[in-house]
């Protein structure tokens, strides 16, 4: 009895001393948040609910007012819907590409995850140099005798054109990005109900569409929504490629507080942001989830 | 020739009692005069200091770009006698400059010792009590002129600031192109008129719009609104911001925007488009269009800008020298400021930025050819007799960011977008009286005077 009793008794404070770790170790990120997330957000609320007279909407009523502002809105918008469907069929035929390991397949992955190594503003001015009008697509179009008279790519009078060399430009840098959590997801997909479904006679679109689709939902949900949260914040590519031909939602933050000074009026788009982020982050949480007893583990 | 400017003419600006604003234009006419009647190539060593100046920390407001950057840090320095850390407000955010000073300032503990910003920017320093005086700096320099010393001390009694450089804007042509000149037009005293003219019959030759602007959001394309084409048209940057003459002036901005490359709204500098020739007639900063001139003199020509129907308006740029009040080592601050004004290192940063040096002497043959280009057209350009020169806001301090806004957005909507003129210009005009009722800032030149009243939009 004696000898139970002391041998419980230290096992007992240890587990007494352990119980608290977790709090600590997470501590340092909860510091960490607290500090350069959850502040500067309650900042930048008290900021756009502010304006030099006190509290009030009128940094939001500027904000609306704006000429840029609708064209800001709806030009997110545009790039939103034209990029991210075709970056996700991109990102999730590199995935399956990667996957299948073919001989000196490692050799794509290392081409794909080339452009995740460029700054965005660095990859906008790139681009910017291969559309404008005497750059290096119109040098090679002109010689190979496509065209006669250089093509102006870069023309803001057509919101199409400028929509789809955007695009062009997001879709060459942040496709890979999607990727790399797709092709995560794909590797944790046991390779025996791959098996299994092709024993059965599935052919390559039946397994994609009934075992890999449905088992990498998760991994699809996460792709999307930090894709979609990145989307609301596009800003460099934008600006290296239209100058002030088009506008997006974050450049006008960033003029407010730059240019125009007016740090209110910066934050109500920050604001603005942010809901739509958490929006759209909804959206694909509700749109893409998986019940629990479907999930894979 | 407009009357302010006879009036400039007749009467001696040093005898004149002090207005800071009348003063700034006569000054900065006649001081451009001097400077750029030259500069002497060797470096003259100008009371220099002796003992070493410590660390010194100056802070530059202009020159921000990386090359510019660069040389300044191999170049300027070369033979100060201390340690410089010069640090540059970056050119995409140029409100840094003003921002940081005033968060020094707020902080309680400074750690700039020079600052290297623009006339307005001292302004507004002076208005919040952030610099000191360098009376006995501005009287060490005896190569100064004295009307741009006059224009440092703010229209006070003190010296806020010594003039260091100088530049503004003026047009360029590449020399193909100069046959599409309506004919009988002298290229050194064009009109808007024939301006249209010869982008229009650029078009008409080479089959696309040749003419560009800086029209992104980091070039300067509410300058050549504010301070060259509504002066020309309406003789001032406010009164007339609503009138006939503006309703005018705007018609023909939105009928030259039709003979305008499109890639203009993706432009902020000018020199590069026209290296690469996508345009082949532009109008910018001199510092802007620099590289382009020093690389292709012999292809490129610089001009004076086109006279509207009241004048040939220009916005002049002077850059001065200043100490914070709560600079770390203000004597070390103030022998930098002498070394910047030695004729080596004026000739660097001219050669550098293409900002014209403040002091006197004589231009050296080793500047290149595209920058005697330049200057030679903003020679002409100043003594054109029909001149007269705009100058940036005064007196609204923070608002200048809305100023320019006010501009830029009356550009997109009637140019752009294309509505209606007048509505348009009603609206902002309202935004832009705003500005003056807010601030009490009264009228500057080239607007007809206001005495103390705040600026009235007509």
């Amino acid at each position: 009895m004696t000898t139970i009793a002391q041998e419980t008794a230290p096992l007992k404070r240890r587990k007494r001393r352990w119980e608290g770790l977790p709090y600590w170790l997470i501590l340092p990120t909860v510091v960490y948040l607290g500090v350069f997330f959850v502040w500067p957000m309650i900042q930048g609320f008290g900021l756009a609910l502010r304006d030099e007279n006190g509290w009030g909407l009128t940094a939001f009523q500027t904000m609306v007012d704006d000429a840029a502002f609708g064209e800001a809105m709806s030009f997110t918008f545009l790039l939103i819907l034209v990029i991210v469907p075709i970056q996700f069929v991109l990102a999730f035929g590199m995935a399956l590409l990667l996957n299948a390991r073919l001989r000196g397949g490692g050799i794509f992955l290392y081409i794909f995850l080339l452009p995740l190594a460029i700054s965005d503003l660095a990859a906008g001015i790139a681009w910017s140099a291969i559309f404008t009008e005497r750059g290096y697509l119109n040098t090679i179009l002109e010689g190979v005798g496509a065209v006669d008279v250089p093509f102006i790519f870069l023309d803001p009078t057509s919101k199409t054109q400028l929509v789809m060399v955007v695009a062009v430009a997001e879709i060459w840098r942040s496709t890979t990005f999607m990727m790399v959590i797709l092709f995560a997801g794909l590797q944790a997909i046991p390779r025996d109900y791959v098996e299994a479904a092709e024993v059965f006679g599935a052919g390559f679109f039946q397994r994609v569409r009934h075992v890999i689709f449905p088992m990498l939902k998760p991994s699809i949900q996460v792709a999307l929504l930090l894709r979609l949260i990145f989307a609301f914040e596009v800003f460099a590519v934008v600006i290296a490629l239209t100058g002030s031909g088009a506008t997006v939602l974050a450049a006008e933050a960033y003029k407010w507080q730059a240019t125009n000074e007016n740090e209110h009026v910066a934050a109500a788009y920050s604001v603005v942001i942010l809901g739509l982020s958490l929006a759209a982050a909804a959206l694909v949480l509700v749109l893409l989830r998986t019940p629990r007893e479907r999930r894979l583990r | 020739m407009s009357t302010d400017n006879d009036h400039e003419h007749d009467v001696s600006p040093w005898d004149e009692p002090f207005d800071r604003r009348s003063a700034l234009i006569k000054a900065g006419g006649v001081g451009a005069i001097l400077a750029l009647g030259g500069l002497a190539g060797a470096s003259r060593a100008t009371a220099g200091p002796v003992q070493n100046a410590g660390d010194v920390t100056a802070f530059f407001g202009q020159f921000g770009g990386i090359a510019e950057q660069e040389g300044i840090r191999k170049f300027v320095f070369k033979g100060f006698r201390g340690n410089v850390d010069p640090v540059f407000a970056p050119i995409s955010a140029p409100n840094l400059f003003v921002d940081r000073v005033r968060a020094e300032a707020k902080a309680g503990k400074g750690n700039i010792d020079v600052l290297v910003g623009l006339h307005g920017d001292f302004v507004t320093f002076q208005n919040e009590g952030l610099i000191r005086g360098v009376d006995d700096v501005a009287k060490q320099v005896k190569s100064l002129p004295a009307p741009l010393v006059k224009i440092g001390k703010l229209g006070t009694k003190t010296q806020f600031y010594v003039p260091h450089s100088q530049a503004t804007y003026v047009m360029v042509a590449n020399k193909d192109v100069l046959k599409y000149m309506p004919k009988g037009a002298d290229i050194n005293a064009l009109t808007y008129g024939q301006v249209f003219a010869w982008a229009k019959a650029i078009r008409r030759g080479t089959g696309q719009n040749r003419f560009g602007l800086p029209a992104s959001d980091t070039g300067l394309l509410h300058r050549f609104l504010q301070g060259f084409l509504i002066p020309s048209f309406t003789g001032g940057f406010v009164t007339g911001f609503r009138s006939k003459e503006a309703v005018a002036a705007w018609t023909y901005m939105r009928q030259l925007w039709e003979y305008t490359h499109p890639q203009s709204l993706t432009y902020a500098f000018m020199q590069d488009p026209l290296l690469s020739e996508e345009v082949l007639l532009g109008w910018d900063h001199v510092a802007r269009l620099k590289t382009a001139l020093d690389q292709r003199p012999d292809d490129l020509v610089a001009f004076p800008v086109p006279k509207g129907p009241k004048a040939r308006s220009y916005m002049p740029v002077i850059v001065g020298l200043a100490i914070p009040k709560n600079a770390p080592n203000p004597a070390g601050g103030k022998a930098l400021i002498r070394h910047m004004l030695t004729i080596g290192a004026q000739a660097q940063i001219l050669s550098l930025t293409g900002f014209f040096p403040a002091a006197g002497g004589r231009l050296s043959k080793s500047i290149s050819p595209g920058l005697l280009a330049e200057a030679a057209a903003v020679r002409k350009q100043q003594k054109a007799p029909d001149a007269v020169q705009a100058l940036l806001p005064i007196g609204i301090g923070a608002e200048g960011g809305n100023f320019s806004k006010i501009y830029r957005d009356t550009f997109t909507r009637i140019v752009r977008n294309g509505e209606n003129i007048q509505a348009v210009l009603k609206e902002q005009g309202d935004l832009l009286q705003e500005i003056f009722t807010k601030t009490g800032a009264p009228c500057w030149a080239p607007d007809p005077p206001s005495g103390k009243a705040p600026c009235r939009v007509k």
